[in-house]
């Protein structure tokens, strides 16, 4: 097994598939010659040509138009969208046509395709770089939102998106890319969607998030070992539909339940997650649920201290789990 | 921040009882300002602060008991924010741990947070918990899941001096909860008072045996001579010349000749007292006050009237305190003020009888072969048969029957 960054894992999964399957194929703005503004795709061109690696004009209206048609007739568009936030003028192809091409079709027509997109803050971005969109689109059945948090469930996910016969949104955190580095397996590795994933075993606290946050919550689980209290921690890793079946069982098995999200807290993902566990875990709950979340501000502003108030760290998770573990 | 304790109310006092707070977290209050009514062996005292300051924190709750010197609020004394004083207060031990950090997550041991979280709560359902068995490990002393778990692992956690509490427990009071039959009406909080004049007849209910004898008495004279007297009386000393006095002075003479009444029972020994002290009880709405005069022997009926009138005012206006209530060493009771003419007192311990004056009732009554019609009294003794028998007691009844009843209707002085 060969330790990859995040970036690196993706770029591989791609590469994996574009070789399994030659349905499969890239699209989006400057993924080809230039290899992507995060170098994700680079090498991709090079290797499997012009014809499955397009360099698209600036219109994501029309990547992800292009990319139905494509998919509804048997080909596995993977396409980019530069950064999260740009993602909005295709919306109405994503959620009106992508979304409910099975449904409309009585089954007759489907749209495999993949829709990658790099969110997320932390990285001097600013308004149109820092964004996390997720929960505009975890309310659309007929769509998946997956969202890895290493690099080997960035790549397994990510083939499983591909190899998934509807379409899928999947964000990549872009602080994400190349701090992040683990195992990855090599060849074909998919980890099917729909499917979160425990990545600490603890019985003081539940923990459970998503993408980055994984990452500093068990950061923060670490350090709260030091106090004496073991944090379990889900990752959601796909956001729509959720796992409800894991979420039960984690916010369960302590009754003390943190939801973390880098996204603005009102209206979060983890809000509906919040609702899971109040519907359906009253009488196994030892403390509120409790969220933290970023503020409630229109973006993500560029000046550095202002950005770390805004940017989720494993700082503030600790001061987070510890409350909730002194409950 | 200073830790004010439970002050001594009084000799061999240990343990208050804290009956009502007058103040809340976060009041103001000057030295002197009234904080909490405290109540120790049936006084209610109210507690002064003695210091300038803002309440931070109550550490006793109200109808709890703590021990004489144990921590009960804590107050931050104006122009001392930094809290670093240790001198002032009257426990320094409790003031020696070190300065703790404020953000600590304080871990207060005392009973804190009383609500359940949904899981606790199902989980000591399902478990058949008692919950007070459990210790709170959470914020603010609140009973956590773990908690709950702990316990089913390991058994109760050891209180300290568990045997104690067990020991000191049968206490029949809490014994016959018998459900009332009617489950709708009011209920009504056990004040500390109530609690300690429970206590205190269940005790000598149920320790002393009590055995009772009544005599009917002729208090005419009684009636003529206090009749006469009455309203000068009022206008000259302000208070009034009760039927009450007249007893009370009755018995405090007849005890001298029958002291064995004037003792109380330890148990190995009878204690014969030398001085007269005379309880006499006192009510007041819900509360029941026992306050002496003392050497009651040595008071004219002026002298006795005066200590009636002073004490009975005291009780009404909760002015009491604790040397008004100590010392008692047999007890007159004014049934009749409320009208009865019958009843069975319950002795005050240690004491060993109590005498109950019932009300005067004006009714025919055969003078030898002659109907008369003349004012008819109920004097009821309850005595505790360990110390006292039929024979004493009777003796001691007759005598002060015979007190009331050759007092002298034409007496121009009741001096």
């Amino acid at each position: 097994m060969a330790k990859l960054s995040y970036l690196d894992a993706i770029r591989d999964a791609l590469f994996v598939a574009m070789e399994q399957d030659d349905n499969v194929f890239v699209l989006g703005e400057d993924v080809g010659k230039k290899g992507g503004v995060f170098k994700v795709t680079e090498g991709l061109q090079e290797k499997f040509g012009e014809m499955r690696v397009l360099d698209t004009p600036l219109a994501e209206s029309n990547i992800v138009g292009t990319s139905v048609g494509a998919a509804m007739m048997g080909k596995r568009p993977v396409a980019e969208i530069q950064f999260a936030e740009y993602i909005l003028p295709a919306v109405n192809q994503i959620l009106n046509e992508a979304a409910k091409v099975r449904y409309r079709s009585d089954n007759d027509w489907n749209a495999p395709m993949v829709m990658r997109a790099p969110y997320g803050g932390g990285i001097h971005g600013a308004l149109y770089h820092s964004q996390s969109i997720e929960s505009l689109f975890v309310s659309t059945p007929g769509l998946k939102v997956v969202v890895p948090s290493t690099p080997a469930d960035a790549k397994g996910l990510l083939m499983g998106a591909i190899k998934d016969n509807d379409p899928v949104l999947f964000f990549e955190h872009k602080k994400a890319y190349r701090l992040l580095k683990g195992e990855v397996p090599e060849g074909d590795y998919t980890i099917p969607l729909g499917k979160a994933d425990v990545k600490r075993e603890g019985d003081d606290i539940t923990v459970i998030t998503y993408g980055l946050c994984v990452n500093y919550a068990i950061q923060a689980a670490e350090q709260l070992k030091e106090e004496g209290y073991e944090a379990e921690i889900l990752d959601l890793r796909t956001l729509y539909p959720l796992d409800k079946e894991a979420i039960i069982k984690a916010a369960s098995k302590t009754g003390k339940v943190l939801l973390v999200t880098e996204d603005n807290l009102e209206g979060s993902l983890i809000s509906e997650v919040s609702a899971i566990i109040g519907e359906n875990c009253l009488y196994d709950l030892d403390a509120p649920i409790m969220r933290l979340a970023g503020p409630d501000v229109p973006s993500m502003p560029y000046a550095p201290p202002m950005e770390d108030y805004f940017m989720m760290n494993p700082e503030k998770i600790y001061k987070k789990m510890l409350e909730l573990s002194e409950y | 921040m200073t830790e004010i304790t439970m002050p001594k109310l009084g000799e061999s006092v240990t343990e208050g009882t804290i009956e009502n707070w007058l103040v809340k977290v976060g009041d103001h209050v000057s030295e002197y300002d009234p904080v909490c009514e405290v109540n120790t062996a049936k006084v209610t005292a109210e507690v002064p602060s003695v210091h300038d300051g803002v309440i931070t924190e109550i550490l006793v709750q109200e109808g709890e008991t703590v021990d004489v010197g144990a921590p009960i609020y804590k107050i931050e004394v104006d122009g001392d924010a930094s809290a670093d004083e240790t001198a002032d207060s009257n426990n320094d031990e409790a003031q020696t741990e070190a300065p703790v950090k404020n953000e600590q997550p304080a871990m207060p041991k005392q009973q804190g947070d009383r609500r359940l979280s949904p899981v606790v709560m199902r989980l000591i359902g399902e478990h058949n918990i008692n919950i007070d068995e459990l210790d709170g490990s959470g914020f603010n002393g609140r009973i956590t899941k773990k908690d709950v778990e702990k316990y089913l692992a390991d058994g109760p956690v050891k209180k300290a001096e568990p045997v104690q509490q067990t020991a000191v427990k049968p206490e029949p009071v809490q014994a016959p909860k018998a459900k009332s039959s009617n489950e709708s009406g009011e209920s009504i909080k056990v004040s500390g008072i109530r609690k300690e004049i429970a206590k205190r007849m269940v005790q000598s209910k149920t320790e002393i045996p009590h055995a009772w004898l009544m005599m009917e008495v002729d208090a005419t004279n009684l009636v003529n001579l206090r009749n006469k007297h009455k309203a000068a009386f009022k206008e000259k000393e302000g208070y009034n010349l009760t039927f009450f006095s007249f007893f009370v002075k009755a018995v405090s003479e007849v005890l001298k000749d029958y002291p064995i009444l004037n003792s109380s029972w330890d148990g190995d020994t009878i204690t014969v007292h030398d001085d007269i002290n005379l309880s006499i009880a006192v009510a007041n709405e819900d509360k029941l006050f026992v306050p002496v005069i003392k050497n009651a022997d040595e008071r004219s009926l002026t002298g006795i009237a005066k200590s009636i009138s002073t004490l009975a005012n005291k009780a009404r206006t909760n002015k009491l305190t604790g040397d008004d209530m100590a010392g008692g060493t047999f007890t007159v009771n004014n049934t009749g003020a409320f009208g009865s003419v019958q009843s069975m007192g319950i002795i005050n311990q240690p004491q060993v009888a109590i005498l109950q004056v019932e009300s005067i009732v004006k009714k025919p009554v055969f003078i030898g072969d002659m109907l008369a019609a003349r004012h008819m009294v109920n004097l009821c003794l309850s005595i505790d048969h360990r110390v006292l028998d039929g024979l004493v007691a009777g003796d001691f009844l007759k005598a002060v029957k015979e007190k009331i009843e050759n007092l002298d209707p034409d007496a121009v002085s009741v001096y």
